[in-house]
């Protein structure tokens, strides 16, 4: 990548300011790093460390009573976490959007990853969540643009799984 | 540990919390507080949760954050303010100053044939917030405790967090609407939010 193409970390925070995000939740994962030091550094949003990735889903619907937008940024372990809170979501029909640093894909080292990482997708229809992938870096900003619409002009929640090759496996040394 | 100090009437105190509320944001959580909430009377400014056990406090903390001119309350009981207490951690860091989070504690599980809860026996709840960074916790056992809380809530310059020990009986129920989109259009309209 030339020094002049924007980090596609940048444009996808572009996306979340250019649709009026003010809060954002999130547990840590290190493909969300960048994306969460953004967050914390804007006056206008809220950055909202979770315990839990399921906090996330309740606080946004309360940013929506209030008349704010939410965003909840996670690992992909994170979302099993999540299928029972998805139902305050559904119910109501709040609206939400998930992005989700995938693991237990491309190249993983950690077999424990494995396991959710296969079914996270599974997880979220399950709980009807609207499901997007992005591979390659110059799909990243267009596609959580379009989630974010989809989400917030029909109150729903869409998700946005950020693939583990995209994000680059996560080195383990000794 | 205090079962003895758990006399307030779950229905008074809901009373005395909502006197004279005014603009005042309510959020209640799944079982008995909703309908202790409608028991005074059903507000398009309340949010019930009828479901998504553990939520309460933390959509009171959403909406703390996107309406910093208003008052919110969130009532809840120790069931379910057990199973988000992780939530407690979250309020916490954040501490938005117009946020009051009220817990009915009677020790138990009233929706489901009352088993004892952690607080029965070991948890207290005052203790996890101020540890959690509350600064401003209330352990309330008396009505004139309650009155002081209530009036707080009002005009607090920080997140309040109070337990209050009620009796553990279960007055008649009384059912506010259940339908979540309704609540939620009815919520934003009342308090001017477009669609």
């Amino acid at each position: 990548m030339s020094e002049h193409e924007p980090d596609w970390r940048d444009e996808v925070f572009a996306a979340l300011k250019a649709a009026h995000i003010r809060q954002v939740g999130y547990v840590p994962d290190a493909g969300h790093a960048r994306l969460i030091e953004l967050v914390h550094a804007d006056p206008e949003i809220h950055a909202i460390p979770l315990t839990s990735e399921q906090e996330g889903v309740a606080v946004a619907a309360g940013a929506w009573l209030g008349g704010a937008r939410a965003a909840l940024l996670m690992q992909s372990s994170g979302v099993g976490n999540c299928v029972n809170m998805l139902s305050l979501a559904k119910n109501c029909r709040f609206p939400l959007l998930m992005l989700v640093t995938m693991r237990g894909e491309w190249a993983e080292f950690n077999p424990w990853q494995v396991a959710m990482g296969t079914r996270t997708q599974a997880a979220l229809e399950l709980m009807d969540v609207l499901v997007y992938r992005v591979e390659r870096p110059q799909d990243a900003a267009a596609t959580v643009a379009a989630a974010l619409d989809i989400a917030f002009n029909s109150d729903m929640v869409a998700a946005v799984l950020l693939s583990q090759r995209l994000i680059g496996a996560k080195r383990w040394v000794k | 540990m205090r079962s003895s100090d758990r006399q307030l009437d779950r229905r008074a105190a809901i009373r005395i919390l909502l006197d004279r509320r005014d603009e005042l944001l309510l959020v209640t959580g799944l079982g008995s507080t909703t309908y202790d909430a409608a028991s005074v009377a059903d507000d398009a400014q309340n949010f019930y949760l009828w479901g998504a056990m553990g939520a309460a406090a933390l959509v009171g903390l959403g909406l703390a954050l996107a309406q910093p001119r208003r008052r919110v309350l969130v009532v809840t009981g120790d069931g379910e303010m057990l199973m988000g207490l992780g939530g407690i951690a979250t309020i916490g860091v954040q501490r938005p100053p117009n946020l009051a989070i009220a817990v009915f504690d009677n020790g138990h599980y009233a929706e489901t044939g009352m088993q004892p809860s952690h607080t029965a026996t070991a948890v207290a709840l005052c203790s996890v917030a101020s540890a959690c960074g509350i600064q401003e916790t209330f352990d309330i056992s008396d009505e004139l405790g309650l009155r002081d809380f209530a009036a707080r809530v009002h005009k607090s310059a920080t997140t309040l967090f109070a337990r209050i020990a009620i009796r553990a009986d279960e007055p008649p129920r009384v059912l506010p609407p259940r339908d979540g989109v309704l609540l939620k259009h009815r919520f934003r309209r009342a308090i001017g939010i477009g669609d």
